[in-house]
């Protein structure tokens, strides 16, 4: 069962990755896209890792794909002109994609681990855990240190988009809430006692 | 033992800690009116780090259970990466002030890369390469694009983003194969399993993508075609930086895979590094000929650079090793002080960088010509200057390791390249007069930068400051 199982889901991850590269339309890419996520997740649950494909779902199917969802549908690209580019350079693509992937199913075929490999890789999966003690442990435990680097790379993205796109633009009016908060009838209205006949 | 580690890493905490300091207190205050008190402020933590790590306790101290190692080779390597990287700072900031794009994001963002840096070269697991190589990259893609105003700075930016993203993915596929065949990321780990018996095709495979991602990051032929483009697209500070720090902490990087996790497969990879080495020597020596653009010439001439570098790793070797480091950190000075040049050709007040507006260039400044004559006859490699012993390290060192062919080649590919530094001297002495003449602009900042920098090329031929005792000692503690 989970043989099965398992083959369906790197059927469908494959076929979800290749469509998302050939289709034509920009949003059937990404729904292909998806498609290969959701694989992905459920291969992660037949490895016993819920945790990580419960996450993988929320975040990268519910949140990830979504927003380029709409930056595709957004972005008014012109995707022929594009792929009449790619047109011009596909035969030798598809020729050393061809040579890189019989040299890769060369070293499959002669794959062979190192002998302490399957032991090593076993270490990381505890047996006395849930998955998500284990990943709190692991992560800020052990890997704290790439924990807090991802961190800072984090911040560097997020300066980086401000320093490329925020512009502070003078002479346009802008809400100060503060001077709102502190305005009081006194200060913004004035009585007159007009007389009938004379105006202001 | 957390706090051992922390021990360990506190030099990167600091800087990493003031980074973010200096963010909140200028976005609350003055933000771009601080931007130049943060340059020197910046620049002066690195000195002070630099002195620090270079004074500290010796020995090789492990943190967080291998993945961060401090060893005489990473801090060689921090040292030269913080020097350089507090000269370019304080070089840039007239030439960024003048054009109105001194931000105070800058000191930070390249704070934050230097951080990245020196995790790098610390480097002792897989994951922290990446994360380290990451920081880095991505404070280096946003000061690329910094100058928004203009289309060849954000070209520029998102060329050398797209590529490098790619060069990313190379290398975590690359690090994905070894993991799948050693079973740990950590390097301590890969070179014992490399070290019993055959190196299996599958290990093989995972090694080549490594080594590609981490070419692109030195900009080795064939992975070196962004560096012309982002060379020339980048304002001058930023190319300035691009050809000094992060290229010492790729290289750094580079010897520490190679050696740290493969050091049991030296044939191995061997040839790659050969065949890197030959085609980076001789594309950046043809390929800058035809160019007159000054930044171009840079671009080519540091993918050459590199190219002689990598003999030194190339021989897999100590002594190769100690080389290495000794060309970086001569070539770092060298182009310090070519940059600090670059940084003052101006006409109008508008940068210059067409080599042609350098005519006639020794009548007016003697000074300065005289300086840029020794910077490019070193940078050519003529032997009374430093960067003749620096190539004449590589070549030592490749020819005890029995590359004797690539040493000539190598020769060969340092003749040809000669060319374009020699046109350069010969335009300020011997060209025809032009009446497009450069301003005199002496930013004392980088008069002395220039200045300092070509007298070190004739005084370290004599006196070396120790630096080649720390190299060696350096490559001592990697490779053993």
């Amino acid at each position: 069962m989970s043989v099965f199982a398992f083959y369906l889901f790197a059927l469908s991850a494959i076929t979800g990755g290749l469509f998302t590269v050939i289709s034509r339309q920009p949003v059937h890419s990404v729904l292909w896209l998806i498609l290969t996520f959701i694989s992905a997740a459920g291969l992660f649950v037949l490895l016993g890792a819920e945790f990580v494909a419960m996450l993988l779902i929320i975040v990268y199917v519910g949140a990830v794909a979504v927003l380029f969802l709409f930056v595709v549908m957004m972005l008014d690209v012109d995707f022929a002109e594009l792929k009449a580019e790619m047109a011009r350079y596909m035969p030798l693509a598809l020729l050393i994609g061809l040579v890189i992937l019989m040299q890769f199913v060369m070293a499959y075929g002669s794959w062979e681990s190192a002998h302490a490999a399957d032991s090593l890789r076993a270490q990381v999966v505890p047996t006395d855990k849930h998955n998500t003690e284990a990943l709190g442990a692991i992560i800020y435990d052990q890997y704290f240190l790439l924990f807090q680097l991802a961190g800072l790379i984090l911040l560097v993205a997020m300066i980086g988009a401000i320093v490329l796109t925020l512009r502070h633009r003078q002479n346009i009016k802008r809400q100060d809430i503060l001077a709102q908060m502190y305005r009081d009838p006194a200060k913004a209205m004035q009585l007159k006692d007009v007389k009938p006949g004379q105006g202001l | 033992m957390i706090s051992t580690d922390l021990t360990i890493i506190l030099p990167e905490i600091v800087l990493a800690v003031y980074a973010m300091l200096a963010l909140v207190v200028a976005v609350y205050t003055k933000k771009d009116g601080l931007a130049g008190a943060l340059i020197w402020t910046t620049a002066a933590l690195m000195v002070v780090l630099a002195g620090w790590i270079a004074t500290g306790a010796g020995g090789t101290n492990l943190a967080f259970g291998g993945m961060f190692v401090d060893d005489g080779f990473s801090r060689f390597a921090k040292v030269a990466i913080l020097l350089s990287a507090a000269c370019v700072l304080v070089m840039s900031q007239d030439f960024m002030a003048r054009r109105d794009f001194l931000r105070f994001e800058y000191p930070l963002l390249v704070a934050l890369s230097a951080v990245g840096m020196m995790m790098m070269v610390s480097a002792g697991d897989l994951m922290s390469l990446y994360m380290g190589l990451e920081l880095q990259s991505l404070a280096l893609y946003v000061v690329a694009a910094m100058r928004r105003d203009s289309v060849r700075s954000t070209e520029a930016g998102l060329k050398y983003f797209v590529l490098g993203a790619l060069s990313s993915g190379l290398l975590l596929y690359g690090a994905s194969l070894v993991y799948g065949f050693s079973g740990t990321t950590l390097f301590s780990g890969i070179i014992q399993t490399t070290q019993h018996g055959e190196v299996s095709l599958g290990l093989l495979f995972g090694l080549i993508f490594l080594i590609s991602g981490l070419a692109f990051k030195v900009s080795a032929v064939p992975f070196h075609m962004w560096t012309p483009d982002v060379y020339e697209g980048s304002p001058t500070p930023v190319t300035a930086f691009f050809a000094t720090a992060p290229k010492v902490a790729a290289m750094g990087l580079f010897a520490r895979v190679l050696h740290d996790a493969f050091g049991g497969a030296v044939a191995d990879w061997q040839q790659v590094i050969v065949l890197l080495s030959v085609m980076s020597m001789f594309l950046g020596a043809v390929a800058a000929i035809g160019q007159h653009d000054i930044k171009r010439l840079m671009a080519y001439s540091s993918i050459a650079h590199m190219g002689y570098a990598l003999i030194g790793l190339a021989a897999g070797t100590e002594a190769g090793v100690k080389a290495m480091l000794m060309y970086m950190a001569i070539y770092v000075t060298m182009n310090v002080g070519t940059f600090a040049f670059i940084l003052m050709m101006e006409r109008d007040g508008q940068p210059v960088t067409n080599i042609d507006a350098l005519r006639q260039y020794a009548k007016r400044e003697p000074g300065k010509a005289l300086a840029v004559l020794i910077l490019m006859f070193s940078l050519a490699g003529v032997p009374p200057m430093l960067g003749f012993f620096a190539k004449l390290g590589v070549w030592q060192a490749g020819v005890q390791a029995g590359l004797i062919w690539l040493v000539v080649a190598s020769a060969v590919a340092s003749a040809i390249g000669a060319f374009y530094y020699l046109r350069i001297v010969f335009y300020m002495y011997f060209g025809e007069d032009t009446d497009s003449q450069l301003d005199s602009n002496n930013s004392p900042v980088l008069w002395g930068a220039l200045m300092a920098s070509a007298a070190l090329m004739l005084i370290g031929v004599f006196y070396q400051f120790g630096v080649e005792g720390a190299a060696a000692a350096a490559a001592a503690t990697l490779v053993n």
